[in-house]
C-alpha cells in the first residue's frame, strides 16, 4: 500500500511517514501543494494524506487539479481548522474522510485502514478466527478452543469489530463510533469497561489472552508475538 | 447638520435667538406707539393753534392788525408756521417761508370746510399740518383758509434716537440671555457630564463603577439605570469570560507541568526500554485528554457563536436514549446500576449533537451515582414542549453549586484530584450549549436523595403553525 503525504510541519510530516511505514506502508512525503501535485500526478498512491493549509496550493486546489486529471484516488484531509465549511468543502470535492488537529495517530492509522478496506469487499467472510477464538457470523456463536461463550448483542459487536481488524489497534474513539455509533468522545472509561468484561468471557479461563491493551493508543486482538 | 452640535450650543442660540425676537417685538410696539402719541400730540398742538388763528381772524378789524397780532401771538412758537389763504390763492398772511405743494392746496380748495390733517415731506423734513376754513367775515372777506404746520424735525431727531437705544438693547439683551442661556444649559446639564465622567471611568478593570442614578434629575434617571443594568451584565459576562480564561489556564497548565516533568525525569539518566514505553503511553494519554479539552472548549465556543452547522430532523428521543443506554451498559452494570427509561417523544434537531447533550448527562449521573443506585430518564411530550430529564439516586448538590454546575470546568468537589476517567468538567456546559443551540432549557434540581436534570425543548414547528 503507498501513501502520499502533503504536510509541510516538517515534525508532523516526518513523524506521519514514520507511523505509516512502521504501521507496513511504502510512505512518500511532499511539503508543498505543488510538489504534492506532481507526486500525486507521477505516482500510484493508493492513498494521499492532504493538510488543508499547504504553501503553493492549498489541500483543496491540489485536490480539484488532481480529480480534474482524472485521479480519484481515496484522500483525506488534515486540517487545524474545525470550520464547518471547510468540512463541507472537504466533503464535496470528494475527500474521503476529514480530520481535524489535534488527531490521535491510532485514530488517523484506523481510518486510513478503514478506508483502504473500503474498495476491496472481496469475499464476504462468514466465519472469523484468532487462534482458538472462532467467530460464526451467520449464526452468531463464539468458541474459545470449542466451547461456546455467551455474549451481549454489542459484546459481539465489540468481538466481531477486533477480530476483523485483528493486529490493528484500535482507539476507543473509533470503537465507540464503529460499535455504538457514538462519534464522539466520551467522557467515560465506558470502553475500557466494556473491554475488560469482553476479556472475562474471552480471555480468562484460555491460554493465551488475545486482547491487549495498547497504554495510549488502544486495544488490539492478535496473537501475542513471543519476545 | 444641528446634531453636530453640542447641546449647550444649541441651548445658547435657541435662548438668545427666543430672546431677540421677544424684545424686537417689543421695541416695534413701543417705537410705534410713540410715533402715534407724537401725531395725536402734533394733532392737538395744531388744532388748539387754528383756534387760536381763528378767533384772531374773527375778531381782526384789519389786516394790519391781523399782522401784527399774529405776528406777536406765534413768535413764542418756533416751528409753528400758519398761513392764511384766499380761496383764489393769494396769500393773505405767511409766518414764514412755508412750501405747502402745490397738490394739496389745490385739494385743500375743493375740500369741505372741516378741518383736515395733512403730512407731507420736504427732503429731510417732515410736516404735518392742519387746514380749517374761517367763517365769513366781514373786513377781511370770505373763504379764507387757514394752514398750520409743524415741523417734526425734533419728533424724528427723538423717535431715531429712541429706536436707536432699542435696537442697541435688543442687541446687547439677546448676547446678554444667549451667555445666560449657556450658562443656565451648562449648569442644567452638570448631571450629563457627571455621568459622562464616570462612564469614562469604565475599564475592564473598574466594570463595578456605576452611574449616580440618585444623583440626577428625574429625566436622566432611567437613562442611568438602564446603564447601570447594562454595566451589570456587562460585569458579570466580563467576570465569567476572565474566570474561563485562567480556569482554561489553570486547567491546560496542570497536565502540561505533569507532562513536562515526567519527560524531563525521564531524560535525566538513561533508561531500559519498557520504561520509556510506560512513560511515552503516559504522555499519550495525557495528551489525549489535552486534545479532547481543545476540541471541547472549540465545540463550545461555536455553539456559542451560532457556527454549528446542524442537520436537521426528526430525533426519537427514547431511540436516542436506548442507543445510549446500550453504550453505558457496561458501565452501569459494573456499579450495579440500573437503568429507566420512561416515556418517548421527539424533536427537531441534529442527531449527533442531542445525542452527545444526552450522553453527558448520563455519564455524569453514573459517575455520581452510588453503587446500587438508580438511573432513571423520562421523555414527556407535552403540546407546548418536550421534555428530558435525567434523574440518579445519590449525595445531593450543595443549594449554592446548582446555578454554577453548567459552567465550564466547574466541579463540585472543588479539589483539582479527580479520576482519570473524569472529564474536564466541561461536559455539561457543552449540554447547555448544544440544548441553547436547539432552542431549549437545562435546569437541575436536587432533593430527596435525587438529583435530577431536565431538559425542555419548545416546540417551534407548532409556534410557526406548520
Amino acid at each position: 500500500m503507498k501513501i502520499l503525504i502533503v504536510e509541510d510541519e516538517p515534525k508532523t510530516g516526518d513523524y506521519l511517514r514514520l507511523g505509516f511505514r512502521e504501521a507496513g506502508f511504502a510512505v512518500e512525503l511532499a511539503t508543498d501543494g505543488p510538489a504534492g501535485l506532481h507526486s500525486a500526478l507521477e505516482g500510484d498512491h493508493d492513498l494521499l494524506i492532504l493538510d488543508v493549509m499547504l504553501p503553493g496550493l492549498n489541500g483543496w486546489q491540489v485536490l480539484e487539479r488532481l480529480r480534474e486529471q482524472g485521479r480519484h484516488m481515496p484522500v483525506l484531509f488534515l486540517s487545524a481548522r474545525d470550520q464547518v465549511e471547510d468540512r463541507v468543502k472537504g466533503l464535496e470535492l470528494g475527500a474521503d474522510d476529514y480530520l481535524v488537529k489535534p488527531f490521535s495517530f491510532a485514530e488517523l492509522l484506523a481510518r486510513v485502514r478503514t478506508i483502504l478496506r473500503r474498495g476491496r469487499s472481496g469475499l464476504e467472510t462468514t466465519r472469523l478466527q484468532v487462534a482458538d477464538l472462532e467467530l460464526d457470523l451467520l449464526r452468531r456463536r463464539v468458541t474459545r478452543a470449542g466451547k461456546r461463550i455467551e455474549l451481549t448483542a454489542k459484546e459481539f459487536g465489540l468481538l466481531e469489530l477486533l477480530m476483523r481488524r485483528q493486529g490493528e489497534v484500535l482507539p476507543r474513539s473509533l470503537i465507540a463510533s464503529q460499535v455504538w455509533d457514538m462519534n464522539f468522545d466520551s467522557d467515560t472509561n465506558v470502553i475500557e469497561v466494556a473491554i475488560r468484561r469482553l476479556r472475562v468471557k474471552i480471555d480468562d479461563n484460555f491460554e493465551p489472552s488475545l486482547i491487549q491493551t495498547v497504554r495510549g493508543m488502544g486495544y488490539v486482538l492478535e496473537l501475542p508475538q513471543d519476545k | 447638520m444641528l446634531r453636530r452640535f453640542s447641546l449647550t450650543t444649541r441651548l445658547t442660540v435657541l435662548y438668545a435667538l427666543v430672546s431677540a425676537s421677544v424684545l424686537l417685538g417689543m421695541a416695534t410696539i413701543i417705537s410705534m406707539a410713540v410715533e402715534r402719541h407724537f401725531i395725536e400730540l402734533d394733532q392737538a398742538t395744531l388744532g388748539d393753534k387754528i383756534h387760536l388763528v381763528q378767533d384772531l381772524v374773527a375778531s381782526a378789524r384789519s389786516p394790519a392788525e391781523l399782522q401784527t397780532r399774529l405776528d406777536r401771538a406765534l413768535q413764542n412758537h418756533p416751528g409753528l408756521l400758519v398761513r392764511i389763504d384766499h380761496l383764489s390763492g393769494v396769500p393773505l398772511y405767511v409766518s414764514a417761508a412755508i412750501d405747502i405743494p402745490e397738490v394739496l392746496l389745490k385739494a385743500a380748495a375743493v375740500q369741505s370746510p372741516t378741518a383736515t390733517f395733512l403730512t407731507w415731506h420736504d427732503g429731510q423734513q417732515t410736516y404735518r399740518a392742519l387746514q380749517a376754513s374761517v367763517p365769513p367775515q366781514a373786513i377781511l372777506g370770505r373763504d379764507l383758509r387757514i394752514w398750520a404746520a409743524l415741523d417734526t424735525l425734533h419728533h424724528a431727531h427723538f423717535i431715531h434716537s429712541l429706536q436707536t437705544v432699542l435696537w442697541l438693547y435688543v442687541v446687547v439683551a439677546a448676547l446678554l440671555s444667549g451667555l445666560l442661556g449657556w450658562w443656565v444649559a451648562r449648569t442644567g446639564l452638570a448631571p450629563l457630564r457627571a455621568m459622562k465622567a464616570q462612564a469614562q471611568a469604565v475599564t475592564a478593570h473598574q466594570l463595578d463603577q456605576r452611574m449616580p442614578a440618585q444623583a440626577v434629575p428625574v429625566e436622566m434617571a432611567d437613562l442611568a439605570h438602564s446603564l447601570n443594568d447594562m454595566l451589570a451584565r456587562l460585569q458579570q459576562d466580563f467576570q465569567r469570560l476572565s474566570e474561563f480564561s485562567s480556569d482554561l489556564a489553570h486547567e491546560l497548565r496542570t497536565p502540561i507541568s505533569n507532562l513536562l516533568t515526567q519527560t524531563q525525569v525521564a531524560l535525566i539518566q538513561p533508561r531500559d526500554g519498557a520504561t520509556y514505553r510506560d512513560i511515552l503511553a503516559s504522555n499519550a494519554e495525557e495528551f489525549e485528554r489535552l486534545a479532547r479539552m481543545v476540541s471541547d472548549m472549540l465545540l463550545l465556543a461555536k455553539a456559542e457563536h451560532g457556527l454549528l452547522l446542524p442537520h436537521a430532523g426528526q430525533i426519537a428521543l427514547a431511540d436516542e436514549v436506548r442507543a445510549l443506554f446500550d453504550f453505558y451498559e457496561a458501565l452501569a452494570d459494573e456499579k450495579g446500576i440500573q437503568l429507566q427509561l420512561v416515556g418517548a417523544g421527539h424533536v427537531t434537531g441534529d442527531r449527533l449533537m442531542l445525542r452527545r447533550a444526552i450522553s453527558n448527562l448520563l455519564s455524569n449521573a453514573l459517575r455520581h451515582t452510588p453503587p446500587q443506585g438508580q438511573v432513571r430518564v423520562e421523555i414527556t411530550d407535552r403540546s407546548e414542549a418536550v421534555g428530558l430529564s435525567v434523574e440518579n439516586t445519590g449525595p445531593e448538590i450543595a443549594p449554592e453549586d446548582l446555578p454554577r454546575l453548567f459552567d465550564r470546568f466547574f466541579r463540585a468537589d472543588k479539589s483539582r484530584l479527580h479520576l482519570e476517567s473524569e472529564g474536564a468538567g466541561l461536559g455539561l456546559s457543552i449540554t447547555q450549549a448544544i440544548v441553547r443551540f436547539h432552542g431549549g432549557k437545562v435546569s437541575v434540581k436536587s432533593a430527596g436523595g435525587w438529583t435530577r436534570f431536565s431538559l425542555v425543548f419548545p416546540r417551534l414547528d407548532r409556534l410557526k403553525g406548520s
